[in-house]
C-alpha cells in the first residue's frame, strides 16, 4: 500500500483567501492511503519544504501531492526537494489550486470544494506513478541565431567571445536591420550608424561568427541541444568570394527603376545593388526580378564591366544544413501598413511620411544627402506636424493595442534635431500621452519642450488634407477643449510597429509560443524573459515584444547569456516522461511512427514470450532520446501498448474518475 | 431541457501544458473568473487526449468535456492538434450515436497569451451545459460506487 503525504499552500492570502486550507487537510486526510497532510503558508519557502522532506523521512511517503500554485510554476522546486530527501521527483504531483481555482473563484465554499477535488485528483495520479530516472543527451555547441538586426548581432557577438560558434542568418542582404536606417538614437543623439557599424563589422570579423545574408531557415527539427536546421542560401547572382564591393556595377546597371528599400522607397535604385555603403558583408546582389539580363537575357552589362568577374547569372540557391545546440530568435520588427489609416493621407500625400521615411531624409547618406526638405517638391519646409500613436494603442481594430513603446522618444528625438539644424521651421507633435519612463528619457523629452521650443499639442487628428498647396490637419485641442485646424507644410506619421511578417513562420518552425500580435512568447513574464517556453529557443529583441535599443542590446546579451549557459554543458538531463511500448501488446502495425513527429519509434523484431508461446515479432521501440513526450502515439496505437510515462492511462482515467466523482 | 438555476454540472477540460494550461493559468493570474464547476486535468498535448478518456468522463458522470489545444500550426509537438481535431470529429459522430449531446463535448484552441478567451470559452461552454442540464444518458450503465 502506497504511503502519500498531502501539503497544502496557503500562498500567504493567495490561496487561504478563498479556499480553506484546513478543510481541504481533513478532505484529504480520508483518501485512501493518505498516511500525513499539513498546510504551511508558504510551501515553496525553505521552511515549508523543510517540512516536506521531514514527513517524507518520518512518514516513509511513496508519494507527494502539493496542493498550490501551478506545476509551471513550482513543479520543479518541489520535485528537486522531494529528491533531497530520497524520494524519487516524479513521484510528486501538484494540484494547482491558486491558478485554477483560488484566483478564479469568489465564494469561499466553492472554492474548497473545487480545491479538494483537484487535490484528490492529484492523489489518484500519484498513486500510479512510476519513479523514473531521466535521461542525458550530448549538446552541439553552435548556435543559430536568426535574424541580423542590432538583437541577432550583440547576442552573436557575446556567445562567440565566449567561445562558441555561431552562425547568423538574415533574410535581407546585409546584417544591420532597422538600427542602419536610422539617423541618430535617442536619448544622446550618438549617429545610429556610428555605434551600429563597428559592431556589424566585428560580427564579420569574428572567427567563430559565419553570417549567412540572404538566406532564410525553412526547417528545423530536433529538440534542445539538437537542432537541426535547413538554411536557403538565396542566388545572389554573384560570387561573394570575388565581388570587391566597387559599385561599378550599380553605376553601369540600365534597370535603374527598383525601389531602394534602404530608403524605405524615398528613392530607386538599380537591378544589381549594395544596399548601403556600409553593408555587410559589402556584395553586390542581383534583384532577379528587376534585372534584364536574367528576365529578358538581354544586357549583361554588369559583367561586361565587373573585372573581379563576380557576376554569375546562373547562381541557385544553395541549401545548408547545420546542427546547433541553441537557437535565437530575432526577427525584429516592421512599421505597420498604413492603407487602414487613410485620415491621415499617406496615400494621397508625399509630403505625408512615416518617422522611418524621416530618418532617411534626416541622414546624410539618404536620397536627399541629410537635407530636409518637402518630398513633394523639393523645397524648404516652415512647419512639420508630428503625429503620435498612429496605428499604436488602437481599439477600433485597425492598428495594434499595445503602445509601440518607441515613438514618444523618436518623435522627441526628430523634434529636436529638426530645431537644432533648421530653426525657422516651426514643429507641432499632437500626442494622446508622453510616454519617456527610461534613463535620461524624461530629461530628453523636457529639452524638446523647453529648450527646443516644440510646440506639443495633447489631442488627436482626425484628417489631414491638402489645401493651397499646403497641409491641413483638423484636430482637437484637449487641455483648450478646442477644435483646430493646423496647417503644416510636412506630416510625420509616429507608425506603430509590429512583429515581422517572418516571426509567425519562425515561431512554427522552432514550435515556440507566439501571441495573438505575433510576438514571441517568453517562458515567464517577469523571471524568464528571455527563453521561449520551448527549451533551447531563445529570443532576442522586438520579437518578443516593443522595445527600444538600450532595451534591446540588453535583452540580446542576456539572452546570449543563457545560450551560453546552455552549451557550456557537457550533457544536457532529458526528460524521463517519453512513450514506451508494450511487447505483449505491440502487434508491429506502425500506426505509432506514423504520427510520430520526432520519428522516434523504430521497430524490432525481437523474440517474445507471449504465455509460454515463444515467437518472432515486430514490435515497436521507442527512442528515449528522441522522444519528446507529446503522447501522440498512446492514441493512436490500436491494441494499447503505448503508454507515456508520467501521463499514463491509467493515471489519466483516475484523474477524471476522482473529477467525476460526485 | 429547462435551465435548472442551482444546477452544478461536473465538467473535466484537459488542457495541453504547452497553451492551453498555461492559458489558463494567465487566466488565473489574472483574475478571470469562469464556474467552479470545471476542472483541469493537465496532459502534454491535446494530441494525448484518448477519445476512452471523455468516454470514461461521461460514464463516470461528466456533464461536459472541453479538450483545450495549441492553435491550428503552434502545436508544440508540431502536429498534435491536427490528430485531436480529426479523432474528436470521428467521436462526435459516436457520441451522437450514443444520445451524448453534441454540445457536451468540445473542442478549443487557447493560447498561452489568451487568459482572456480561456475565461471566456469556459463561461460560455459552462453556460450551454448548465442549459442542457444533467447528462442521464450513460446513466445505466454508469458504475456506481
Amino acid at each position: 500500500m502506497l504511503k502519500i503525504g498531502v501539503f497544502v499552500c496557503w500562498c500567504g492570502s493567495n490561496i487561504a483567501a478563498t479556499v480553506d486550507v484546513k478543510q481541504v487537510v481533513e478532505a484529504v486526510k480520508l483518501q485512501q492511503g493518505v498516511v500525513f497532510a499539513t498546510d504551511y503558508q508558504y510551501m515553496c519557502s525553505e521552511a515549508g519544504q523543510l517540512i516536506m522532506r521531514n514527513a517524507i523521512e518520518e512518514y516513509k511517503l511513496d508519494g507527494v501531492v502539493i496542493c498550490s500554485c501551478s506545476p509551471r510554476m513550482h513543479e520543479a522546486t518541489f520535485r528537486k526537494n522531494a529528491e533531497r530527501a530520497g524520494l524519487n521527483p516524479f513521484m510528486v504531483e501538484i494540484a494547482n489550486i491558486r491558478e485554477h481555482c483560488s484566483w478564479i473563484h469568489k465564494d469561499v465554499e466553492e472554492g474548497t470544494i473545487k480545491a479538494i477535488a483537484l487535490a484528490n485528483a492529484a492523489i489518484a495520479k500519484v498513486k500510479l506513478n512510476a519513479p523514473l530516472i531521466s535521461g542525458e543527451s550530448g549538446v552541439t555547441k553552435r548556435a543559430l541565431v536568426i535574424g541580423g538586426g542590432i538583437a541577432g548581432i550583440q547576442t552573436a557577438l557575446d556567445i562567440a567571445e565566449a567561445g562558441f560558434q555561431v552562425d547568423i542568418v538574415e533574410k535581407s542582404p546585409t546584417i544591420g536591420g532597422n538600427m542602419a536606417k536610422l539617423d541618430k538614437t535617442f536619448p544622446t543623439l550618438d549617429c545610429s550608424a556610428c555605434i551600429l557599424t563597428p559592431k556589424m563589422v566585428d560580427a564579420a570579423a569574428n572567427p567563430n561568427i559565419e553570417l549567412l545574408t540572404y538566406s532564410e531557415v525553412e526547417k528545423v527539427s530536433g529538440f534542445v541541444g539538437n537542432f537541426k536546421a535547413t538554411i536557403r542560401k538565396k542566388a545572389r547572382y554573384i560570387n561573394t568570394d570575388l565581388c570587391t564591393g566597387c559599385g561599378d556595377c550599380m553605376s553601369k546597371c540600365p534597370s535603374k527603376k527598383g525601389k531602394n528599400e534602404f530608403n524605405c522607397g524615398l528613392n530607386n535604385r538599380p537591378a544589381i545593388y549594395i544596399p548601403f555603403a556600409q553593408a555587410i558583408p559589402n556584395v553586390a546582389v542581383i534583384d532577379p526580378v528587376q534585372c534584364i539580363k536574367i528576365t529578358k537575357d538581354k544586357c549583361g552589362l554588369c559583367q561586361t564591366v565587373c573585372s573581379a568577374k563576380a557576376i554569375d547569372y546562373k547562381q541557385q540557391d544553395e541549401i545548408i544544413e547545420r546542427e546547433y545546440g541553441a537557437i535565437v530568435a530575432a526577427t525584429g520588427y516592421k512599421p505597420i501598413k498604413l492603407d487602414k489609416f487613410d485620415e491621415y493621407g499617406y496615400s494621397q500625400s508625399k509630403d505625408v511620411i512615416t518617422s522611418l521615411e524621416l530618418e532617411r531624409l534626416m541622414n546624410a547618406a539618404g536620397p536627399t544627402g541629410g537635407k530636409l526638405v518637402k518630398p513633394s517638391d523639393g523645397s524648404h519646409p516652415h512647419t512639420i506636424t508630428f503625429i503620435q500613436c498612429v496605428g499604436s494603442r488602437d481599439i477600433s481594430g485597425r492598428g495594434k493595442c499595445y503602445c509601440s513603446k518607441i515613438c514618444c522618444m523618436y518623435t522627441a528625438k526628430h523634434a529636436m534635431l529638426i530645431r537644432d539644424k533648421y530653426p525657422d521651421v516651426n514643429v507641432n507633435v499632437f500626442y494622446i500621452d508622453v510616454r519617456t519612463p527610461g534613463k535620461n528619457y524624461d530629461e530628453f523629452y523636457r529639452r524638446a519642450v523647453e529648450e527646443y521650443n516644440v510646440n506639443y499639442i495633447k489631442g488627436q487628428v482626425g484628417k489631414v488634407y491638402e489645401s493651397d498647396g499646403h497641409l491641413v490637419l483638423q484636430a482637437s485641442d484637449l487641455l483648450n477643449n478646442e477644435q483646430i485646424l493646423v496647417n503644416s507644410d510636412m506630416v510625420v506619421l509616429a507608425t506603430a510597429i509590429e512583429a515581422d511578417e517572418s516571426a509567425k513562420k519562425v515561431a512554427s518552425m522552432l514550435t515556440a509560443s507566439i501571441d495573438t500580435n505575433n510576438f514571441l512568447t517568453e517562458a515567464h513574464a517577469k523571471l524568464r524573459p528571455v527563453e521561449s517556453p520551448t527549451a533551447g529557443i531563445f529570443l532576442s529583441g522586438v520579437c518578443q515584444g516593443p522595445k527600444d535599443i538600450p532595451e534591446t542590446v540588453s535583452q540580446a546579451s542576456a539572452c546570449a547569456a543563457k545560450v551560453i549557459g546552455l552549451l557550456s554543458k557537457a550533457k544536457l538531463v532529458t526528460n524521463p516522461c517519453v512513450a514506451h511500448s508494450d511487447e505483449l501488446l505491440c502487434n508491429g502495425c506502425s500506426n505509432c511512427a506514423n504520427v510520430c513527429p520526432y520519428g522516434a519509434i523504430g521497430y524490432e523484431t525481437k523474440l517474445i514470450n507471449d504465455h509460454g508461446i515463444r515467437e518472432n515479432r515486430r514490435v515497436a521501440v521507442v527512442n528515449p532520446a528522441l522522444c519528446q513526450g507529446c503522447g501522440a502515439c498512446t492514441v493512436a496505437c490500436p491494441s494499447g501498448a503505448m503508454d507515456l510515462f508520467g501521463f499514463s492511462n491509467s493515471q489519466i482515467m483516475a484523474e477524471v474518475e476522482a473529477i467525476c466523482k460526485k | 431541457m429547462q435551465e435548472v438555476k442551482d444546477f452544478k454540472p461536473t465538467i473535466v477540460a484537459f488542457c495541453c501544458n504547452w497553451c492551453s494550461y498555461a492559458g489558463a493559468d494567465l487566466a488565473g493570474s489574472s483574475r478571470l473568473s469562469y464556474p467552479a464547476d470545471v476542472k483541469i486535468i493537465r496532459v502534454p498535448c491535446s494530441g494525448r487526449v484518448n477519445p476512452m478518456f471523455i468516454l470514461k468522463a461521461f460514464e463516470r458522470g461528466a456533464d461536459g468535456v472541453i479538450i483545450c489545444g495549441c492553435h491550428p500550426g503552434d502545436c508544440h509537438y508540431s502536429t498534435g492538434n491536427y490528430y485531436t481535431r480529426r479523432r474528436l470529429a470521428l467521436l462526435y459522430s459516436m457520441l451522437d450515436y450514443m444520445g451524448i449531446e453534441r454540445g457536451r463535448t468540445r473542442v478549443e484552441w487557447v493560447s498561452a497569451a489568451e487568459g482572456v478567451k480561456f475565461s471566456t470559452v469556459m463561461n460560455k461552454f459552462v453556460e450551454d451545459i448548465r442549459a442542457l442540464g444533467e447528462c442521464v444518458k450513460l446513466g445505466d450503465i454508469r458504475c456506481k460506487d
